[in-house]
């Protein structure tokens, strides 16, 4: 499953929502079956951009719960323009993905 | 010795090594104001707030930390934070009584509001807090959130 945005306009401003796909491993967790401590795996970094413009930046850490979700409201967007958000994780694996706003 | 002379070839000097910094590009411009990667290693909600600079932070009814009363489970906990405070630059949130209490920080700028949703984990009941920037100054808000299931044990 790749990370899903989806953005619409409210009144004069981008509603954008997005889903991303991630384990989100604190690093504490014991497996079930094995016993053996899970090895702490998160998303570390999310940058947005709408229209072109870096509109958020975020740092988090692994207490955002698993398959993370973010809203955020941008003004002065309009329908059309393009929405971007791109993460990092701890491990330096990378996703990004796209939408128009609708 | 002239000191005001030294005082302003201090002042220079210090702002021309962060000058050098950004365009070599090891600090991105609008990282400078940032909260350090090291807020997230804090092991106390009070180590958080010094972490943030926001130590001295000033209770705002300004800001809406919207939660639930009641989380059954704790692995997932919905939380919007929406800052009325003009300018607002950052929203931070912290789950107070996680062994780890940094949850994220969100930087906004380009038009957008002072508004994040997201879900977040919370290992115990606990005082979810939201820290905003705006003009330099630092203002906060808490919502408590009980939780019967704990979400970072596993």
């Amino acid at each position: 499953m790749a990370m899903k945005i989806r953005a619409t306009m409210v009144g004069d401003s981008a509603d954008v929502k997005v889903l991303m796909n991630h384990p989100m491993e604190t690093g504490t967790r014991k497996d079930a079956k094995t016993g053996q401590t899970v090895p702490a795996h998160y998303i570390s970094r999310i940058v947005a951009t709408v229209g072109g413009k870096t509109v958020l930046e975020a740092d988090t850490g692994p207490a955002i719960s698993k398959n993370p979700y973010l809203a955020f409201k941008v003004k002065g967007a309009k329908s059309g323009d393009k929405v971007t958000v791109a993460w990092e994780d701890n491990k330096g694996e990378k996703e990004s993905a796209e939408a128009a706003i609708g | 010795m002239n000191h005001q002379r030294r005082t302003v070839l201090r002042g220079v000097g210090a702002a021309g090594a962060v000058g050098v910094a950004a365009a070599a590009g090891l600090l991105r411009p609008t990282e400078v104001y940032a909260a350090p990667r090291s807020v997230f290693d804090a092991k106390d909600a009070a180590g958080v707030m010094r972490g943030l600079g926001a130590g001295g932070a000033a209770e705002s009814g300004q800001i809406v930390v919207k939660a639930p009363d009641i989380a059954e489970n704790g692995a997932v906990v919905p939380v919007e934070v929406t800052s009325n405070i003009p300018g607002t630059e950052s929203i931070a949130i912290i789950a107070e009584k996680n062994a780890s209490p940094m949850v994220a920080d969100f930087d906004l700028k380009g038009g957008a509001e002072g508004f994040v949703s997201t879900r977040i984990k919370l290992a115990n009941t606990s005082p979810v807090r939201a820290v905003v920037r705006a003009g330099g100054k630092m203002h906060t808000a808490a919502k408590e959130v009980k939780v019967t299931i704990g979400g970072c044990g596993g």
